[in-house]
């Protein structure tokens, strides 16, 4: 009778893939919830879009690369990919805009690079910044909260927008846009960054109807569910504290700087946390652990970088918000950034001293 | 009438094996940069193959009294004087398309592609082959320019031959083909990201096909291998 002697690591994580995904997916329910609650129903349409889209493109590439198509099919990366994707999506944004990117991210971005695991860009991003750079004017249709629209918006309207471009009564996007004193509403980051340039201080951009009493109406609720998502994920140690902290704190340093300069052009600090993508940004996109940094110090660095990228682009940058091209900036820098921070191996010396 | 077997060796390997966008990856620049229609491509590629194939002459004629250090200044100066004309004659008689191709057309000098056919082949071979080889190496870039921009015109504007007027004539305006009609054009195929992406679906689609004819082909017997082919240059 022999002893079965267990190597180290004695104790093993027990998840696999696709329970992490599943988690990461049920933490982003809050922030969905108050994306319907005050978007309506468009971004739910878009998800359930790009998810049945995605699930099939994933299929068509296993199927092509002759590899277990039951496993990797539902181990809910390409189901991942296909939710964030349809969160960042503008409510009202044709159904074409979802099916292009979420074909582009998971055939291109994420099988054509080797699969899950293999990829050097995040996909849903990386099919975000593709929409965006290919059809500027439907990717900024923002829909403008449900209590500022002057019509009411059911969810029979919403399909018929994203499936015709109209409702049935005949609006159409832009006209459902346009607020009830005939002006057209854009985000609070539009906002803002358009009044600057008409020559409005930040202060009395807080005044327009988009920012409601704090940072943005229904954005700030939006990003407290990410928030709200990203914290259960880090109670769960789903995902590493370290990338959402300095990702959040280096966007607050330069906001807090910019802020402390010239108060009247720089929007506070808070206004760039609850604005925008940021918290799904911090929780859910930069902590992919296939396109980030790996070692403690790189998460930190990564996490820092994005967050000075967030804020130069959205200072001083042409688009709408800037998340997904920060990201996109860091995934490119997380191999060499991996290089500089290789955590120092058991029992050798600090440094390479010779 | 018996064909050489030399010259359908060119032939085979400028057209499709050696070929100078898909496998020398040449030129680059110019391919992905003006192939965002088909009749830019079809402009850019007629003016290299002109190129290639008087610059390969030229180069060949001299051949005997080009001292080997000094060939490759006299191989530019060739090209170059010959870019000049294309140049010349292009902006006399296709004006619009001069100007959209802009600086790639003057740009045609620095192309890869002409200067290693001239220092690998043309500056060895008499003047018939090397003018075959010009040829079939233009030939087979203007092809990959031609496919690329069909490919980015067709998903970027959903049109073909769109600006066939400005190449040839005011009779060419009819030629332009509506494929299918797009609300807002698809701007990532028009722009150079776009241009990376298609180019790299030609080269894996060509891989798969050589792949395809490897694998069909039945298999030969090993034979002992007597010497070392570096690259190709006979």
């Amino acid at each position: 009778m022999a002893f079965w002697i267990a190597s180290s690591p004695h104790n093993h994580q027990q998840s696999e893939t696709s329970a992490l995904m599943r988690m990461v997916i049920y933490a982003t329910i809050p922030g969905i919830f108050a994306q319907w609650y005050f978007f309506g129903w468009g971004n739910l349409i878009h998800i359930s879009l790009a998810i049945i889209t995605a699930l099939v493109a994933e299929f068509t590439v296993l199927s092509l690369r002759n590899k277990k198509i039951t496993a990797q099919l539902f181990d809910g990366s390409a189901i991942l990919t296909a939710v964030l994707l349809g969160i960042s999506l503008p409510a009202l944004a044709p159904w074409w805009i979802t099916i292009i990117g979420s074909l582009f991210a998971i055939i291109v971005v994420k099988q054509l690079y080797g699969g899950l695991g293999h990829n050097p860009f995040n996909p849903a991003m990386a099919a975000y910044v593709m929409l965006l750079i290919s059809f500027p004017v439907q990717m900024t249709l923002w829909q403008p909260p449900l209590s500022l629209l002057a019509m009411d918006i059911q969810l029979s309207d919403t399909f018929s927008v994203i499936f015709t471009g109209y409702t049935p009564q005949g609006y159409s996007v832009e006209q459902i846009r346009t607020h009830i004193d005939g002006f057209t509403m854009a985000t609070p980051l539009d906002t803002v960054k358009t009044n600057l340039t008409q020559g409005l201080t930040v202060v009395e951009s807080m005044q327009a109807p988009t920012i409601g009493k704090h940072f943005g109406l229904g954005w700030e609720w939006i990003n407290a569910g990410f928030l709200l998502g990203g914290l259960f994920l880090l109670s769960k140690k789903a995902i590493h504290w370290t990338t959402p902290l300095s990702f959040l704190s280096s966007l607050f340093v330069c906001s807090f700087i910019a802020f402390i300069i010239s108060p009247d052009s720089s929007a506070s600090t808070m206004f760039h946390w609850f604005t925008g993508a940021t918290m799904l940004g911090a929780f859910f996109i930069l902590t992919d652990p296939v396109s980030g940094a790996t070692s403690v110090k790189g998460r930190l660095v990564f996490g820092a970088l994005a967050g000075l990228l967030v804020y130069l682009i959205r200072k001083f940058g042409g688009y709408p918000d800037a998340v997904a091209f920060a990201v996109l900036l860091c995934n490119m820098a997380a191999p060499l950034i991996d290089q500089y921070t290789r955590p120092r191996t058991y029992g050798h010396n600090l440094g390479a001293k010779k | 009438m018996k064909i050489n077997p030399e010259y359908k060796e060119l032939a085979w390997q400028g057209l499709w094996k050696n070929n100078p966008g898909l496998v020398q990856l040449l030129g680059l620049c110019p391919l992905l940069a003006v192939t965002s229609t088909v009749v830019n491509a079809l402009g850019l590629g007629i003016a290299t193959m002109f190129v290639l194939i008087c610059s390969n002459a030229t180069v060949s004629a001299i051949r005997h009294w080009v001292p080997k250090e000094i060939r490759i200044p006299i191989f530019v100066l060739i090209i170059a004087a010959f870019v000049t004309c294309v140049q010349l004659l292009m902006n006399a008689y296709t004006y619009g398309l001069y100007q959209s191709l802009g600086i790639f057309l003057p740009l045609i000098v620095t192309n890869c592609a002409i200067i290693g056919r001239a220092e690998a082949y043309a500056s060895k071979n008499p003047i018939k082959q090397a003018s075959f080889d010009g040829l079939m190496m233009g030939l087979g870039f203007l092809a990959v320019l031609v496919i690329l921009g069909a490919i980015r015109e067709i998903l970027g504007q959903g049109t073909l031959f769109d600006g066939a007027n400005l190449l040839l004539g005011a009779w060419a305006t009819d030629l332009k083909i509506q494929v299918y009609q797009l609300d807002s054009q698809f701007l990532l195929a028009i722009l150079p990201p776009g241009a990376f992406i298609a180019m790299g679906f030609l080269i894996a689609g060509k891989n798969a096909i050589d792949h395809k004819i490897a694998q069909a082909k039945p298999k030969k017997l090993e034979q002992a291998i007597e010497r070392v082919r570096v690259n190709f240059e006979s």
